[in-house]
């Protein structure tokens, strides 16, 4: 692959697990990826697959206990996020790296003006007086298209409406020019004129601010738009990995095959029902030792259940996670 | 806005001036429903008369008058020179009550601040930080809780009384008794604070908002004390005013038992103390400094009452 520049971000073989009275949960199992300086990179997969696990255990946001690290690296700038000891991770968390949240009616604090809200990220990371600070809040506001912002800064959440409370979480995320930005299904909790517009303002500042981003959802269709690669999680595994049209037009595992199948289009009959896939995803209380998709797989074969195949390579710049050659497969349906 | 439509429709019509106006702060919603509690205004009104009756009356008394002693004068009743009239040494009970009004509600605020301080502190660390930091805390909790806090209160007292010495602040000269007093009476009236604290913490460090405050680098002592804290101020405000009462009825006590703050300083729980036995021949003795901490404990408690239902966030009037 490329080798002439390092990724932002090389997480390796990443496992969390947390530990429950119910037992322990196998969130995330040994995941690797990287992510090169300027790139988008779309995480897809449905919810509990441990897409934000994998997000929060990098940042180190994971409570421990009942969670746990067991093993991994996430080498960010030659610095191990793994074992970074928090004193320096609160440095790091807002200043290099930012995240919005999925839902932003419950993610700003709602006893405190969102000017304060802001001010206070510029303040501990920039080292601003309150004067400065506000001065680049409203800056910021404006930047992510609040109209008035000088006068809303005295405001609370609750005074802005969804789509701008979602700006409001931008702009904080933004205060600091991040290299690299953790998006985790921020359009999830919006209307869909809302969410294009969301999609609208983070593509518009990744052009203008030149930011790398990770954009986790279970909406293909809104990677389609924005990503330059994909990851396909499932039940805590990456399946499958490729540049976006890639995935799209040849997709190589069957989860994926299944996820697109079952996408509304608009190109087709009102009559037709949508696919959807079989089953349920597995118990993440056992540790698996098969394919963990093996129970809903059309292609499965007996080497499916005794073991979980390894991400390899399919094509330049694809990777899949399956035994089974789906192209030339004769099993199964085809799309 | 056509007129077919205003002429059909019943809804009310906003005025341009209602349109335009901005939304309520949380302040302006608070005490719109303060002011529907006629019981809490009530008591607020009461509390700032007696604050003045404390602080302006001694403008026109002195405090060398309030402890002067004539035992010619002693046990005289109300009159127009005495209008309280006089104790057994002969004390003017009108100006003692004013200075030991001050006595009295200094001891319940600064007690109130020891007791929040102590209050949140251990009930945030505990909340917060969870695990075995919040199982010592709690269990220091319920321990103390577990002694009887008048048998604390009263051996406290005697253990430390005369070792502090008298200190000078704002141009009083305040017995040490008063110091020990307040200390004691904090430290034996945290315990629910930092349990109803704890509690808060334990629900509200669950929220997104503080995931997202921890993501932007927010340190764990500026999420407790900027992001946390100011969302559980509503029962720490209700738990403190409250504890204002509890203080001065503590003082009260141990003061009635004569091993609160010592005479000459007057406080309206030591003027009571030997008023019982002249309990039916000079009832101006306890009448008097009775009824301040009557109406005292009373107004804080229906301001109390009041502000719990004024900060009460699941409230739906407004």
């Amino acid at each position: 692959m490329d080798n002439h520049s390092t990724p932002l971000l090389q997480v390796e073989d990443l496992r969390t697990r947390f530990h429950i009275p119910e037992g322990t949960v196998f969130a995330v199992n040994g995941i690797s990826f990287s992510i090169k300086e300027g790139e988008t990179l779309g995480v897809v997969g449905e919810s509990g697959c441990g897409k934000s696990v994998t997000m929060l255990s990098i940042l180190g946001l994971i409570p421990i206990p009942p969670g746990e690290i067991v093993s991994g690296k996430a080498i960010f700038r030659d610095r191990d996020l793994i074992k970074l000891p928090e004193s320096e991770f609160e440095h790091l968390r807002g200043n290099e790296v930012a995240m919005i949240f999925q839902d932003p009616m419950t993610s700003l604090n709602p006893v405190l003006t969102i000017g304060r809200q802001i001010t206070e990220t510029v303040r501990t990371h920039l080292g601003m007086n309150q004067e400065a600070a506000e001065k680049t809040a409203i800056e910021l506001l404006e930047r992510v298209g609040i109209p008035e912002a000088a006068s809303r800064l005295g405001n609370y959440p609750h005074q802005f409406s969804g789509g701008m409370r979602q700006r409001v979480m931008i702009a904080m995320a933004l205060s600091c020019n991040p290299s690299l930005l953790i998006a985790d299904e921020p359009t999830t909790a919006l209307d869909v004129t809302i969410q294009a517009q969301i999609v609208e303002l983070v593509l518009h500042l990744r052009e203008q601010l030149h930011m790398t981003i990770i954009w986790i959802t279970h909406d293909l269709g809104v990677v389609a738009g924005l990503a330059d690669r994909v990851i396909v999680m499932y039940a805590g595994y990456i399946v499958e990995e490729a540049l976006v049209d890639d995935l799209y037009e040849n997709p190589c595992h069957p989860y994926t095959v299944a996820l697109l199948g079952a996408l509304p289009r608009v190109d087709r009959r009102r009559d037709h029902r949508l696919n959807s896939i079989p089953g349920a995803p597995p118990n993440l209380l056992v540790e698996p030792h098969s394919c963990p998709f093996a129970a809903r797989c059309t292609y499965v074969i007996d080497k499916c259940r005794v073991e979980n195949p390894p991400l390899l390579s399919v094509a330049p710049d694809h990777k899949s996670a399956c035994w089974v050659d789906i192209k030339s497969s004769t099993t199964g349906i085809t799309r | 806005m056509g007129d077919a439509v205003s002429a059909t429709t019943n809804i009310p019509r906003l005025s341009q001036d209602e349109i335009e106006s901005p939304p309520l702060s949380l302040g302006q919603l608070t005490w719109r429903r303060f002011r529907r509690h006629k019981m809490a205004i009530f008591g607020a009104v009461v509390l700032i008369l007696l604050v003045l009756y404390s602080f302006i009356g001694s403008f026109f008394l002195s405090e060398k008058y309030a402890n002067y002693t004539d035992t010619n004068l002693r046990l005289q009743a109300p009159s127009s020179t005495h209008p309280f009239g006089t104790d057994s040494v002969g004390r003017d009970v009108l100006a003692r009550t004013i200075y030991g009004g001050q006595i009295s509600l200094l001891i319940g605020l600064t007690a109130v601040t020891i007791e929040t301080i102590a209050g949140v502190l251990v009930g945030a660390a505990a909340g917060y930080y969870g695990g075995w930091i919040d199982a010592v805390l709690m269990r220091i909790t319920e321990a103390v809780l577990n002694i009887p806090e008048l048998f604390l209160l009263i051996v406290m007292a005697k253990e430390f009384a005369g070792k502090i010495p008298t200190i000078t602040l704002l141009g009083r000269e305040f017995s040490g008794s008063v110091i020990v007093i307040v200390v004691i009476i904090g430290l034996t009236s945290w315990m629910y604070l930092a349990r109803i604290v704890r509690a808060e913490f334990l629900s509200l460090k669950e929220n997104d908002f503080i995931l997202a405050a921890r993501a932007t680098g927010t340190s764990n002592n500026g999420i407790i004390f900027r992001h946390i804290l100011p969302n559980s101020m509503a029962p720490i405000i209700v738990t403190a005013t409250l504890g204002v009462a509890n203080a001065i009825l503590a003082e009260a006590y141990i003061s009635f038992l004569g091993l609160g703050v010592q005479p000459p300083t007057a406080t309206w729980g030591n003027m009571l103390d030997g008023a019982n036995s002249y309990l039916e021949s000079a009832p101006w003795l306890w009448f008097f400094p009775g009824m301040l901490i009557l109406l005292t404990v009373l107004s804080i408690n229906f301001l109390g009452d009041g502000l719990r239902d004024a900060l009460d966030p699941h409230s739906r009037a407004v």
